[in-house]
């Protein structure tokens, strides 16, 4: 039997947000580019600018299908830079929109996602100021794929990324997990479910204002999205060079998403989520956090565990049945079981 | 959430494990035979609530394991044909074959698709009458009244433009296999609860008898798997050799009358080999006569080939691979050299390391720091 998987060419797993990913982007990316501010391995890097400091990020979106219930496009694209921006614990200024478009795209739909992208963009109280658009033969595109990079200013005194994490942290998480990513697949694979799921996309940097309005020491903040919660604190674990220990009793998942998953073969720790993310606050800041995020907006959000455990710069888990088990990353996207 | 949380509850698992710590006096070894149930030992650690001298040791119960490696190779040469459209289910696609996986001949450009049922595979025939739709029919008992249903439907449609690839596999010739193998350990089996919800166990009753072994039909949640190592112990205890069912909530002993009833229809019983474990007569279905024309390897010109049933098992995996030993209880994941080190999910040495309900990717997921692989 030949051994390495996809080790020559690209696969869809490589942007699954699993191992191939991480492994695709620690062998050939960062290296390519090493740098501190990159090495960082954060949502967005934070650039000094005439004595301000400036955040900036950048994302590209290829979901299909294009729109989905809860939202479309459009608005993950806005959502998902301001999201990145707000894991800085930036304000957001303003963001870039560029679009490739294939051939034969109608457009009538095109018009859709701008005028969502308008939308979300204003609830989100950023604008649009820059933008690109493209156009690719029949085939050689899936309708709309959507570039958006956006700035931020950083106002706060504090160095918020996984390399500030510290023993005892408490990791909280603002709701429950696995909304999108259940919703999207199901929407692509035409599987119905008895009740209405919809994406969980929204801006998060309101309710990460509020807490550095509220005086909390955030250590490190970070959106839960390809690869869900695991793949972020994995990534946190890893930077950090902490153990994180999180127990599964704690961590809300709806019960619409806990079946779908049940049926899928799927864990909803991996599954993809547009509008939670977790922050690692120092353990007398977390009630006075929770309350912060519950007034903004996710009143579902709770401690999920901390910063501390046997085994350094790994993730484990406490079962439902109170054994411990480390967490590691799917090869690829998580693919649905036979039986 | 119903139906999930009453049997994920930690203090009933508790006290069911006490109880077990109670029932049993000696070493016991107990094979679970589903990797549905290997998953769930491993992701909530339920051997660790059980006393150090009960072993639970992994079965064959894995059909994406045990799919042998040139029925991947035939996959893969019908799915790059011209008009091929090849549906597989999900973890299929990434079991690499002598040359590459479906995933990497998708990425060559190869029409494959992920289905959750071979119906869905079915729609896609009727949808595209200028394609030639092939499922990959593979499985135990369970899934084979889905795919009995496509080739049904099919024929009775007239869907011309569909075929399956098949390599269904059945579990009591599997078990007889490790049963009557000389180095077996197994001294109890939690048989696959949701294969005997399609085929009942009436045919579990002869294999306790013979071999003198306790057969518990076993469900999948925690409290599941721990109620029917309970059964189990107490059964050898006692020195007795039945077949109990703990998953009265889903198995009858007669099973699904009208899913048999469609099996049988469609599928014989045929000789299959098994990747790891090797032939076994009578151990798996095929497309009976009259359904011939769905079956993708004679459409395809590939029938001849035949499954290798005579050649040597050892040669299909790398040199070290312990993974046939894994799949017969002869030996652990972590007793393996390769395991976690040069055998790992994204290079995997052998079929127990493939597919994510294989006993080795199982126990490499969920805790490769503790076991001896450390």
């Amino acid at each position: 039997m030949r051994v390495a998987v996809g080790a020559k060419t690209i696969l869809l797993a490589h942007g699954g947000g699993g191992k191939l990913m991480h492994d695709l982007l620690a062998e050939e990316v960062f290296p390519a580019f090493a740098n501190p501010l990159l090495d960082e391995r954060h949502d967005g890097a934070v650039l000094e600018v005439g004595g301000a400091r400036v955040a900036f990020t950048t994302d590209s979106y290829v979901v299909r299908p294009y729109v989905f219930p809860g939202g479309d496009i459009g608005v993950l694209a806005v959502n998902g830079t301001v999201n990145d921006l707000a894991m800085c614990g930036a304000r957001p200024l303003g963001i870039s929109a560029a679009f490739i478009l294939e051939e034969g795209f109608p457009l009538e739909a095109f018009r859709s996602v701008l005028a969502s992208m308008r939308q979300a963009a204003a609830a989100a109280g950023v604008a649009v100021v820059t933008g690109d658009t493209k156009v690719v033969d029949h085939g050689k595109g899936d309708g709309i794929f959507v570039n958006t990079a956006g700035i931020g200013v950083v106002e706060h005194r504090f160095k918020i990324g996984p390399s500030s994490v510290r023993p005892e942290d408490a990791i909280l998480l603002s709701g429950d997990l696995g909304r999108h990513g259940v919703t999207v697949l199901a929407a692509r694979e035409g599987i119905e479910f008895e009740t209405a799921l919809a994406s969980d996309t929204a801006p998060l940097h309101r309710a990460v204002l509020a807490l550095l309005d509220a005086g909390i020491e955030i250590h490190c903040l970070r959106d839960l999205t390809r690869g869900g919660l695991a793949a972020a604190l994995i990534e946190i674990a890893e930077v950090s060079g902490l153990a994180l220990e999180i127990e599964e009793a704690r961590i809300p998942v709806g019960d619409e998403v806990r079946g779908a998953c049940e049926i899928l073969g799927l864990d909803p720790i991996h599954v993809a989520n547009e509008g939670r993310f977790v922050v690692f606050v120092p353990p007398p800041d977390a009630d006075r956090a929770l309350a912060v995020l519950a007034a903004h907006g996710s009143p579902g959000a709770r401690p999920i565990g901390r910063a501390g455990g046997k085994h350094p710069g790994r993730l484990s888990l406490r079962t439902a049945l109170g054994t411990l088990r480390l967490v590691d990353l799917p090869s690829g996207e998580q693919l649905p079981r036979i039986c | 959430m119903r139906f999930i949380d009453e049997y994920r509850d930690a203090g009933e698992a508790r006290q069911y494990a006490d109880a077990i710590a109670r029932a049993a006096t000696r070493p016991w070894t107990i094979m679970e035979v589903c990797g549905g149930q290997t998953h769930a030992i491993a992701r909530f650690g339920i051997d660790e609530l059980l006393p150090p001298f009960l072993t639970l040791v992994h079965g064959p119960g894995c059909p994406v394991c045990v799919t042998p490696v040139e029925l991947i190779d035939k996959a893969i040469e019908i799915a790059e044909r011209p008009a091929v459209t090849f549906c597989s289910f999900g973890d299929m696609l990434r079991v690499t074959g002598r040359r590459e996986s479906l995933l990497e001949a998708k990425a060559r450009g190869a029409d494959v698709r992920m289905v959750y049922s071979p119906l869905d595979a079915l729609k896609l025939a009727r949808a595209n009458p200028a394609k030639d739709v092939v499922f990959f029919a593979v499985g135990f008992e369970t899934t084979a009244p889905a795919n009995a249903m496509a080739v049904h439907l099919a024929a009775r449609e007239g869907v011309r433009n569909f075929s399956v690839l098949v390599s269904h596999v059945l579990v009591p010739p599997a078990m007889e296999a490790i049963l009557s193998s000389r180095a077996s350990r197994v001294q109890g089996f939690l048989a696959a609860g949701h294969v005997c919800t399609v085929m009942g166990f009436t045919e579990y009753e002869p294999l306790a008898r013979k071999y003198r072994v306790p057969i518990v039909v076993t469900g999948f949640e925690p409290l599941d798997i721990l109620q029917g190592v309970l059964m189990c112990v107490r059964q050898l205890e006692a020195g007795r050799a039945e077949v109990e069912n703990q998953y009265t909530r889903s198995v009858r002993r007669e099973g699904n009358v009208e899913a048999r009833k469609l099996i049988m229809e469609i599928f014989e019983v045929v000789p299959r080999r098994w990747r790891g474990i090797g032939s076994i007569p009578a151990s798996g279905l095929g497309l009976r006569a009259p359904y011939a024309a769905f079956d993708a390897e004679r459409r395809f010109g590939l029938a001849e080939r035949g499954f290798g049933l005579a050649e040597p098992v050892e040669e299909e995996e790398e040199g070290e691979c312990l993974s046939g030993l894994v799949l017969q209880g002869l030996k652990r994941p972590p007793e393996c050299p390769a395991f976690g080190t040069r055998c790992t999910p994204e290079h995997p040495l052998g079929a127990t390391m493939v597919s994510s309900e294989g006993a080795c990717a199982a126990y490499y997921r969920y805790r490769h720091l503790a076991g001896v692989g450390a």
